[in-house]
């Protein structure tokens, strides 16, 4: 896709963003502590990434999906967990407040998470309810002006360190597997809210993750988001958005792989002379750039898919975000492959990047779940 | 009030530089970038607006191809922009350059209490002539080498840094201020401002547009109204890698004798 003089100015704005404050001290202290750095999150809401997706009357900055997969593109290339830091808000944060949230709750909710003032993360997962979101089995039920919420979500990105929280919770026990359930802001600081211990992870490290648990936490009923027993359709459509940035972010990813490779292979000598020179080598970084080039393309099409309210967006989200995470690790793999020994030691950024990669054929739907989107579309259902 | 930044289109040095057969840089076949110290001066007058509403008006003289670049200082916050752009401008030197952009603002219309921004000098030519000589042409007070300046509504004070110190200087507006790196950290363009710079005014002022201004002369513009002629650019050859010998005793003067020696310089 031949990208609008507009496209191609904010990918340039998104690139020197990263390549000028994405800095390699910085990216080693993310990996060394795991912990999350507000220095850097300030910068990037001082920037109007948290907003980029976000309409300006909401404090956002206006952008449309393929300015979003553009930012999620360039910021990963250069650190996918900072890519992250700028996408919460854009995506599975804001995402159902800015599909169903009351005028009154996005002028509270949405303006200060576009602004990067307060953070909001999505909590749907549950230890027995992942790929299976119909499977909740957090409750939430009616006292009056109030709801009371029990129940523990789990792999909550941003929750120790999260403001508010989307929570998926059933209120009509009646309704079966996905029908009855329904969402709620919920403010980490009510009494009965804590979260667990940041859990330990392969890679992405320096967003902390944790559990969220809700004993008889009691929520304004005016913080019921969207209609009640049908937060379901909204997780959803929330998770299509979601796909296409992660999408982006593996080709990011896979991008920094690419070009760690190409460096390497032609400054290592072997046998007299660079290894790029061996069609073993050049052969493989040929299969990463077609892939890249491939999975690009797809995912541009998608966000334009999406802009034009396409009715094939949602299927061409899951084929999007399947094949660039598929791809991503194929590309890590062979960048790890030509870096030989080094590529292990974690002197070497591909080592960081194969486990980087290795998430996002995981979260916000794994490869499977995004085969089961594409087939029952495909085979109808 | 009103805030006026001069840019330029520079020749991004880190890549390849070509020089033409004349001797003059060929511009067109290297990739560019808006000269450093300009974005210093674009920040400098957007930071006067944020203090004061005021409007920032971007001027640069150049061939088309530098629209790309006015449109990324209008994306940053700049509210309009003016490309000073004609045939009979082109190989003009600082004297005419200064001259031509003098009028250029002076078309636009120069307040009392406006400002002139540029920065200290650009990368390619290296002069750092141009900015004081607008201010000479418009016969308006200048200061160069501002690493901090302040607005207080006509009065402007500027801290013009030195080799080994630096001097406050207090002016009246309307002046021109050149500015170095020190003085700020340049914002980045925004999404919202990208998709709204198409909406700002842009103007082209060509030899028609300007040739009234008292300033203009048609024996002063150009390639052949300039005095001064680029003779020859090049690209210096590059020097060997150095190398450090560590040590201070009589060993390491030794082998610096043997190195020296060796190559017949002793």
């Amino acid at each position: 896709m031949i990208l609008s003089e507009k496209h191609q100015m904010m990918r340039k704005f998104f690139r020197e963003f990263a390549e000028t404050e994405f800095t390699t001290e910085l990216l080693d202290e993310l990996e060394a502590t795991g912990e999350f750095n507000w220095e850097i999150f300030h910068k990037i809401a001082a920037a109007g990434l948290t907003g980029t997706k976000i309409p300006v009357k909401y404090g956002g900055q206006g952008g449309d999906a393929l300015a979003y997969t553009l930012m999620m593109e360039e910021l990963a290339r250069r650190s996918a967990v900072l890519a992250i830091y700028a996408n919460t808000s854009n995506s599975l944060g804001g995402g159902p407040l800015m599909f169903c949230g009351t005028e009154e709750q996005k002028q509270k909710y949405l303006v200060p998470v576009a602004k990067g003032e307060k953070i909001i993360v999505f909590g749907l997962t549950e230890p027995g309810a992942g790929s299976d979101a119909g499977g909740t089995l957090t409750t939430a039920e009616q006292d009056g002006d109030y709801w009371v919420l029990n129940g523990r979500k789990t792999f909550i990105s941003g929750a120790p360190f999260a403001d508010w929280c989307v929570i998926y919770a059933k209120t009509d026990p009646t309704q079966k597997g996905s029908k009855g359930i329904s969402m709620f802001i919920v403010d980490m600081h009510l009494p009965g809210v804590s979260t667990g211990k940041p859990e330990s992870k392969m890679g992405i490290k320096g967003y902390p993750t944790s559990d969220v648990i809700l004993e008889n936490v009691r929520v304004h009923k005016s913080d019921l988001l969207g209609p009640l027993h049908k937060g379901f359709t909204t997780a959803m459509k929330t998770l299509n958005g979601g796909r296409l940035g992660t999408g982006a972010q593996a080709l990011g990813i896979a991008q920094h792989c690419l070009e760690e490779a190409t460096q390497y292979a032609k400054d290592r000598k072997q046998f007299g002379k660079p290894i790029a020179k061996f069609q073993g080598v050049s052969f493989q970084i040929a299969d990463m750039a077609i892939e890249i080039e491939a999975a690009r393309q797809l995912l541009y099409h998608t966000a334009v898919a999406m802009d034009n309210n396409d009715p094939e967006t949602g299927k061409l989200c899951a084929m999007a975000k399947y094949y660039a995470s598929e791809m991503c690790n194929r590309v890590a793999y062979k960048a790890v492959q030509i870096h030989g020994g080094y590529g292990y030691i974690s002197d070497y950024p591909v080592e960081r990047l194969y486990r980087d990669a290795r998430i996002t054929s995981i979260f916000e739907g794994t490869s499977q779940v995004m085969q089961i989107v594409v087939s029952g579309a495909v085979l109808g259902k | 009030m009103k805030a006026f930044v001069c840019v330029k289109q520079v020749p991004d040095t880190s890549g390849k530089v070509a020089v033409r057969d004349d001797g003059i840089l060929d511009r067109a076949s290297m990739a560019t970038i808006t000269n450093p110290d300009d974005m210093n001066a674009v920040e400098a007058a957007l930071k006067v607006k944020d203090a004061t509403g005021c409007k920032v008006i971007v001027v640069c003289m150049g061939p088309n191809p530098a629209a790309g670049m006015l449109h990324e200082i209008l994306a940053m916050g700049a509210d309009e922009a003016i490309l000073i752009s004609g045939r009979e401008f082109g190989g003009s030197d600082t004297f005419a350059t200064s001259q031509i952009i003098a009028a250029g603002i002076q078309h636009y219309g120069l307040d009392d209490d406006d400002i002139i921004f540029c920065g200290r000098q650009a990368i390619d030519g290296d002069t750092a002539q141009v900015g004081p000589q607008i201010a000479e042409k418009l016969h308006i007070p200048q200061i160069s080498y501002a690493a901090d300046v302040a607005v207080d509504g006509r009065k402007v004070t500027v801290k013009r840094m030195l080799e080994d110190g630096y001097m406050m200087i207090e002016t009246k507006a309307p002046c021109l201020i050149t500015c170095i790196k020190e003085l700020n950290t340049p914002r980045y363009m925004s999404v919202k401002g990208i998709l709204e710079f198409d909406q700002k005014p842009y103007y082209v002022y060509d030899y028609n547009e300007l040739k009234d201004e008292p300033l203009i002369d048609p024996d002063t513009i150009g390639l052949k109204g300039s005095p001064t002629n680029v003779y020859k650019s090049f690209t210096p050859p590059q020097k060997g890698v150095g190398r450090m010998l560590e040590g201070s005793g009589k060993e390491t003067v030794d082998e610096l004798f043997g190195i020296l020696t060796g190559k017949h310089i002793l």
